[in-house]
């Protein structure tokens, strides 16, 4: 397996390795540079069972609420998602108790207007912009829910497709939204009310139904495993 | 060598290889390439299992070592049940919150259990979409074919016929529900190309196909009330005399005090094993893919299929270290993205089925054509930025937000630059077997999704995992539920585990490993 050597990446935290002095909820501990937030604390030797899910930045279960060195801001971020760095401070986010509206989306009748009374806080936006601050995935998230307010359910479904539902946005509002939950009633009734009914897929249903494929499911099913695999060679 | 100064080759020769098209292999030549360099193929990692329903076939070491293991049971434990319910699911990714939803609706009434939070789970991961012959072009026919080759031939025709039959109306629920696929200009469904597949019949919502329908399905079963039992891990399950299962007994993972449920029937959705690390493989698996679902009906009597088989996805991220193991999704090679190897040259049809494109990169990387990296990984590139040469500047943005932001995090650009990657143990192809119903050999014990065996063969072709949950998640519910009226609880008994032990202690009791393992041991010890 002769390789040349030129054909290796520098990897500064590989070739370094150094330990850095980092934070977990208050306590000090010494990791190597680099790794994860999520691995900082496997390193720490925490058993974590609440607060990893994906390992992918995809499910939102590690909210984390993070300070660099000297700097005063606390952030958030996906401690899967993020590596450590000295001097950084960091805490997970603890479940925090949002209000989750209840309906049954498919018998909503009037869904822009039901948002004021599934959610009645969402008008009550006073535009202090932590929600958007505070969203890992770079959402809008100010300006989604004022466009929920004022209907525009298409544009808020778009721009909370990223949204891994880690409610970070929800324990900074001062109105107490929980801006994902009316981004996803939103982006439901979106889906299940303002959006055109594919009619290619019930066209397909029916043919299914009517039994068009019936002949040639009679034919590929009364192959022997030779014939079958040839068949499947014939399909391009 | 900085990481730009290795990336120029595939810059340089990215308009040389627009003009080439690289042929799929002959038949012959795939099979000795996957015989040669998949990871299926390493006899050294696998072993017969000593005992139980699958006695002599043979098993990767680590899946073995599980299956033979001990329960953290003990006969005579207290078996007054907790909760009672008609229709017991474990699990709380999409098989899971599928079959709830429909078991409930069908009238049942329901307890979902998961060990970690409802819809954590790889399904929420799922980006490369879901296949479903939409098209006019397309038929249940062709999808079953393209499936059918892809899986060595090996697949169940009945399950397979099931769930490509049942799709089209799999994603008219869907839409019923809120999620929001991709669309045409004309309204209809946007069909995207996956690898295997001979024609389109991806249905995406963006790179977030996975996201969008759990972040649904999750709403929905909220929505309709369906008890959760969150944090709780399944440990063993319950039979009555005659060996029918009847329930189970969970660990609360807040105060470790175990819970017993009976039920009428269960409904194991309990997903994959790539926290299992099999031949030290990175993995994109989700936290708990530990494969508790395997060994939990494997005690119960429950027959294993295609358990010999995994898939290695081709696109696992191997820089940044952060990102290790970390899915590249596919949609980038289904959008014209290049595999290239470190002398800037192609080596594989990117859209070939995943054991070849895996083999054909183990087979650049062993023969000294892969790009190292300090930490002793190695791997070829995935050429991203052509996306944005081919169509359009900002397509990969457009397309792929889900990766640019992953990438963006650690200051790397895929629009810019394109990405190193190699095989990430990703699906385990075989599971429990089942039948149409999603039923085992074990009465009123169904599996549903990944953690199920036989559908997909010996490889699972992209986009056909959402499907699969969806399609047995729906009919594992209906029947259990449909059940329900007519039956009385059974029993409450661990006769199932008695019998175990006794094989087991006849066989020297030999794996010393209590199972199933619900998490990975990641932790350091000091």
């Amino acid at each position: 397996m002769a390789q040349e050597d030129t054909n290796i990446i520098d990897q500064p935290e590989v070739l370094t390795h150094r330990m850095v002095t980092i934070e977990i909820s208050g306590k000090q501990y010494e990791v190597p540079e680099g790794i994860t937030v999520v691995k900082a604390m496997w390193y720490a030797g925490q058993e974590v069972v609440r607060g990893i899910g994906c390992l992918g930045g995809f499910c939102g279960a590690c909210a984390t609420y993070y300070r660099t060195k000297d700097d005063p801001k606390v952030r958030t971020c996906l401690a899967c998602q993020t590596a450590v760095q000295d001097g950084m401070s960091f805490t997970m986010m603890p479940p925090f108790p949002a209000r989750k509206a209840l309906y049954d989306i498919q018998t909503l009748k009037d869904p822009k207007q039901d948002l004021f009374n599934l959610y009645p806080e969402a008008p009550l936006c006073r535009n202090c912009n932590a929600c958007t601050e505070a969203c890992p995935q770079k959402i809008d998230v100010r300006e989604g829910v004022w466009k929920a307010v004022f209907g525009d359910f298409q544009n808020v479904s778009e721009m909370f497709m990223d949204c891994v539902m880690c409610g970070m946005c929800t324990p900074v509002c001062i109105a107490d939204i929980a801006p994902n939950l009316v981004a996803l009633y939103v982006s439901r009734a979106q889906g299940a009310h303002f959006t055109e009914k594919p009619a290619g897929l019930d066209q397909r249903i029916k043919e299914i139904q009517d039994g068009r494929f019936n002949d040639e499911w009679s034919r590929v099913l009364a192959m022997n495993e030779k014939e079958l695999a040839e068949h499947c060679a014939t399909v391009k | 060598m900085d990481i730009h100064a290795l990336q120029q080759i595939v810059h340089k020769t990215r308009d040389a290889r627009r003009k080439q098209t690289f042929p799929k292999f002959s038949p012959a030549d795939r099979d000795q390439l996957i015989h040669k360099y998949h990871p299926d193929f390493r006899a050294s990692a696998y072993r017969p299992i000593r005992f139980g329903p699958n006695e002599g076939d043979k098993t990767v070491v680590e899946l073995a070592a599980l299956l033979e293991g001990d329960s953290p049971i003990q006969d005579g434990a207290e078996l007054t049940p907790h909760h009672h319910t008609d229709v017991l699911v474990i699990g709380g990714g999409g098989a899971g919150c599928a079959a709830a939803l429909h078991a409930h609706g069908a009238g049942a009434k329901v307890i979902l259990a998961t060990k970690l939070r409802l819809a954590d789970s790889n399904s929420v991961m799922a980006q490369g979409g879901m296949q479903i012959s939409v098209a006019p072009e397309d038929s249940p026919v062709t999808h079953f074919l393209d499936t059918l080759k892809g899986g060595h031939m090996q697949n169940d025709h009945e399950l397979l016929k099931v769930m490509v039959e049942e799709g089209p109306s799999i994603a008219k629920w869907l839409i019923s529900l809120g999620v929001l696929f991709d669309r045409q200009a004309d309204g209809n469904l946007h069909v995207k190309k996956g690898g295997g597949s001979s024609k389109p019949r991806l249905l995406t919502c963006s790179d977030y196909t996975g996201l969008e329908i759990m972040r649904v399905l999750k709403d929905e079963v909220l929505n309709q009330k369906i008890q959760l039992l969150e944090f709780s891990a399944a440990i063993e399950l319950l039979s009555d005399n005659e060996g029918r299962c009847t329930g189970a007994i969970f660990k609360d993972l807040d105060n470790q005090q175990h819970v017993v449920v009976a039920a009428k029937s269960v409904i194991l959705a309990t997903g994959g094993i790539g926290r299992l690390h099999i031949q030290g493989f990175p993995t994109s698996n989700h936290y708990g893919a530990t494969g508790d679902g395997l060994c939990l009906s494997y005690r119960m009597g429950a027959k294993l299929a295609h358990i010999d088989t995994f898939q290695y996805h081709p696109s696992g991220a191997v820089y940044p270290e952060q990102l290790i193991g970390a899915l590249v999704t596919e949609g980038i090679r289904s959008e014209g993205g290049h595999l290239v190897n470190a002398k800037g040259d192609r080596f594989v049809n990117e859209l070939d089925t995943r054991d070849v494109v895996s083999s054909s990169i183990i087979r650049e990387c062993e023969e000294g054509r892969g790009i190292r990296t300090m930490s002793g990984r190695v791997g070829v590139w995935l050429d991203t930025p052509l996306l944005d040469a081919e169509h359009g500047p900002g397509t990969v943005e457009k397309h792929f937000p889900a990766m640019m932001l992953q990438f963006e995090r650690f200051g790397i650009d895929i629009s810019k630059d394109p990405v190193l990657i190699y095989p990430t143990l990703h699906y385990q192809n075989g599971g429990v077997k089942i039948d149409t119903n999603s039923e085992t050999n074990v009465k009123n014990l169904f599996v549903a999704g990944e953690a199920s065996g036989g559908l997909h063969g010996r490889n699972r072709l992209m986009g056909n995992s959402l499907l699969d949950l969806m399609v047995f998640g729906k009919r594992s519910g209906l029947t259990a539920a449909s059940r329900a009226a007519s039956m009385k609880q059974g029993a409450l008994t661990l006769k199932h585990l008695q019998r175990y032990r006794a094989e087991a202690k006849q066989h020297g009791n030999v794996s010393g490993v209590i199972s199933p393992m619900i998490l990975p041991a990641y932790t350091r010890k000091a």
